[in-house]
């Protein structure tokens, strides 16, 4: 349940690990939002997470569109075995914009 | 088993109880509403289908599932709707009930009785199927759906916001929704997502778009949106007509039209093809803009009725089940018993507060208790209100006796059914049933005569039996008539004869001949069919009435009809009575009954008095009880009228209006005349209740057999 930053040249990654669930859903949000408003080139990895459901799906979706309204990328880096099983039920692309 | 999925189970028992009475009586209504009926049996078969799949009870979806493809062709007119298909289709729901109370009675399964019982009925539905019997599958094999096939369905889901909150996963449905078939696309809809300050990250915002290939029903697709089905928008398109229905659903929502058709191309439920043609259309035929439906429909793609009706359907089915739900609940009648027993002890501890604070002359202890007593007597109305219901159910359970026994006695009977909205008290209802059943049937077999001899008498040939019900003071009155034959007086008088009831050469009213058929061993039919004249009957009527403080009457004309007139007390419970004393005990009399108090002006010899220029019979309780003592000085005659009866009853005193809870009598009182129960008193007393049919009766013969 570790929400780390490794900062890689301009872009700067955020990585989520354990679950992100609606549990953690209200202590995720400004996290990701912070991530997308305050650096250039944010990118997520989400390798590290072991569970993953609708309110994830819903923050990442959040964050990407907050993203590009800002003229940004939010890039994914990584994604654990749940995050795609969830992406692929949801017919949500990891990588690309999607609906 | 755990205590949940009994609970689940029983609320499967009393909706596919509920289902089948829906079904029988659609099943009834088949030839007048045609298609409608059909429908609706079709529906109440597929959801018993449905539910029954869910909890796994094999026996009953297979067994239901032939008579739902037989339904299927029905419906499709590959199958007409014969009285045989009816008969059938009635013992078929018979059976389906039998499987269901092997459900609640947990011995369904290996149940080789019901297995033996439903194999002859399959096959009578399988010859309407047109095929031979297949071989029944033996635990392998999935069961099979033909009427939806491998078919393509559309599921649209928007879930509410609260859905995360109450921790379910949209996710996990559609995780779920995997299993009954593959989701052939999905698209997920994020529209609805607020911008990043509004948005609440426990809420959810999301919508699904799915393609669903699955041989499973709908009610069994449905029933994967249970638990969501309150705060969500569910919409399941089936394979048949799934274009027209998606594009009068697109039409419905102008605003996200072209999106939404991209997403449905995008599961695969509606081709690119498809949808281009629709929309191209739409473009030519340019503003104002047309529906894409009526643009179809204009092309001759789809027919205008269905594509309404199927929007209706979907509009109303969710709609009337979400009201329904919450504007009703189930109770536990033995619950609600509980409640009117504990009322019933609240009134007479209010009685002897009452009385406690009358002796204390306390003035504002007095006004407390009266208060009281008021507020007690608001709760009791309210809780007997509750167990009240129209008996409207009971008399459509009519509607199939008439239908059977009709069949039965070769005659072509109709049932006249009004009143139903009347109310009565749930346990006078469910003793009612027997007695009536009984009426019915005499009425049918004995009442209406054969299609010969009604044409020889220029009457229809269809014989009418009808069934009525009003409330008449204090009274439910329920009227059970037909246009037959009528009572043959003399025919009567002579078996009475016979067996000794009556003496000969005695003069009887009409009445009283017609209400010898109650006494015990008479019957007049001239033949014993399988229904009736065995020589029970009328008599275990009569009894099972007067056990419920009711009155059973008869008039009948010779050649026109018969009505028998069944008067039952609304309630069982509690009733305002009216408190008189004789010497040193008291009586209630049912305040319904109760005109007007009189002064008693005794005439010597006279066993009426003269009220208002009319003569009013009395009887003098403290005679008809053998009270002891002497008369008070001023005696009081009660007015009290009965099934159109008047009569006035000679008391002691006027103790005036008070509740009373009906106690039943002891067995030692079994045998007493004149009484219909006990109550208890504020002072701790006892009280007897007045049987005032029993008492009435009484006065009129007396004062008969005093004129002749």
């Amino acid at each position: 349940m570790n929400i780390g930053d490794t900062s890689q040249g301009a872009a700067t990654c955020l990585a989520v690990e354990g679950e992100m669930t609606i549990y953690r859903a209200a202590e995720l949000k400004p996290v990701l939002l912070d991530l997308v408003l305050t650096h250039a080139a944010p990118a997520l990895d989400l390798a590290r997470v072991t569970e993953f459901d609708s309110a994830g799906a819903q923050l990442v979706l959040v964050a990407r569109r907050e993203a590009v309204r800002l003229g940004k990328r939010l890039e994914l880096r990584g994604a654990s075995p749940a995050v795609r099983d969830a992406f692929a039920l949801l017919g949500l692309s990891p990588e690309g914009e999607s609906a | 088993m755990s205590i949940a999925i009994d609970q689940v189970t029983a609320t499967f028992i009393a909706e596919s109880r509920e289902l089948l009475e829906q079904m029988e009586t659609a099943l009834l209504a088949v030839a007048r509403d045609g298609q409608d009926a059909v429908n609706a049996i079709f529906r109440a078969a597929h959801t018993i289908k449905g539910s029954a799949g869910m909890f796994g009870l094999d026996p009953v979806v297979e067994f239901t599932h032939v008579a739902e493809s037989v339904l299927d062709k029905v419906r499709d007119g590959d199958v007409d709707v014969t009285d045989e298909l009816v008969a059938l289709l009635l013992a078929c729901r018979d059976h389906i009930g039998a499987l269901v109370d092997a459900v609640e009675g947990g011995t369904l399964d290996g149940n080789g009785d019901l297995a033996a019982a439903g194999a002859p009925l399959v096959a009578a539905l399988q010859a309407y199927l047109g095929g031979p019997a297949p071989v029944p599958a033996s635990g392998a094999g999935e069961p099979e759906t033909p009427d939806a096939g491998d078919g393509h369905w559309h599921i649209s889901l928007r879930f509410g916001r609260d859905v995360l909150r109450n921790g379910m996963d949209p996710l996990s449905f559609i995780r779920y929704l995997g299993q009954l078939g593959t989701i052939t696309g999905i698209a997920t809809l994020a529209d609805d997502l607020p911008e990043a300050d509004a948005f609440d990250p426990e809420s959810c915002y999301l919508g699904f778009e799915i393609g669903f290939a699955s041989g499973a029903d709908k009610a069994t697709i449905a029933g994967v949106f249970d638990f969501v089905r309150e705060d969500c928008q569910i919409r399941i398109l089936p394979p048949e007509n799934r274009i027209a229905e998606y594009l009068a659903w697109l039409d419905e929502l102008p605003e996200q039209r072209e999106r939404l058709g991209q997403m449905l191309v995008r599961c695969g439920s509606v081709t690119a093809h498809e949808l281009d043609l629709a929309l191209a259309a739409q473009a030519v035929a340019s503003a104002p803009v047309q529906p894409i439906g009526e643009i179809l429909v204009g092309q001759g793609a789809v027919r205008a009725p269905v594509v309404e009706a199927a929007l209706a359907k979907q509009r109303q089915a969710p709609e009337a089940r979400v009201q329904q739900e919450t504007r009703s609940v189930r109770v536990d009648a033995d619950k609600l018993d509980r409640l009117i027993n504990l009322v019933g002890e609240l009134i007479i501890a209010g009685a002897s507060a009452n009385l406690v604070a009358r002796r204390a002359q306390n003035a504002e202890l007095l006004e407390c208790t009266s208060t009281l007593s008021g507020l007690v007597e608001e709760v009791r109305d309210s809780a007997l209100q509750l167990r009240m219901v129209k008996i409207g159910a009971t008399f459509n359970r009519f509607q199939r006796v008439v239908h059977d026994v009709a069949r039965e006695l070769g005659k072509d009977i109709r049932l006249d059914v009004s009143g139903e909205d009347t109310e009565l008290d749930k346990t006078v209802v469910e003793k009612i049933g027997d007695p009536l059943t009984h009426l019915v049937r005499n009425a049918m077999d004995h009442g209406i005569e054969p299609a010969d001899v009604r044409a020889a008498r220029g009457k229809p040939a269809q014989g009418t039996v009808a069934l009525n019900a009003y409330h008449d003071s204090g009274s439910i009155v329920i009227e059970v008539s037909d246009d037959g034959g009528g009572l043959k007086r003399e025919r009567i008088l002579a078996k009475a004869v016979e067996r000794g009831l009556v003496e000969a050469g005695r003069a009887l009213t009409d009445k009283e001949i017609f209400n010898l058929i109650f006494e015990p061993g008479f019957s007049t039919a001239e033949q014993v069919t399988n229904l009736s004249g065995r020589g029970v009957g009328m008599d275990v009527v009569k009894r099972n009435i007067l056990a419920l403080r009711g009155s059973v009457d008869i008039a009948s004309t010779e050649g026109t009809g018969t009505t028998v007139t069944v008067r039952l007390p609304l309630t069982l419970a509690i009733i305002n009575g009216f408190q008189v004393g004789v010497g040193r005990s008291v009586f209630v009399i049912p305040m319904e009954m109760v005109e007007e108090c009189i002064e008693f002006r005794e005439l010597p010899g006279c066993d009426w008095v003269d009220l208002r220029g009319q003569p009013l019979p009395f009887v003098r309780l403290r005679e008809r009880f053998a009270v002891a003592g002497t008369a008070a000085r001023r005696q009081s005659i009660v007015v009290v009228r009965y099934g159109g009866r008047k009569a006035g009853l000679v008391v002691d005193s006027l103790l005036g209006e008070f509740q009373t809870v009906i106690k039943p009598l002891g067995k030692v009182f079994a045998g007493a005349r004149f009484l219909s129960g006990s109550s208890i008193l504020g002072s701790g007393e006892v009280a007897l209740i007045l049987d005032m049919a029993a008492l009435l009766a009484g006065v009129e013969t007396e004062s008969q057999a005093a004129a002749a």
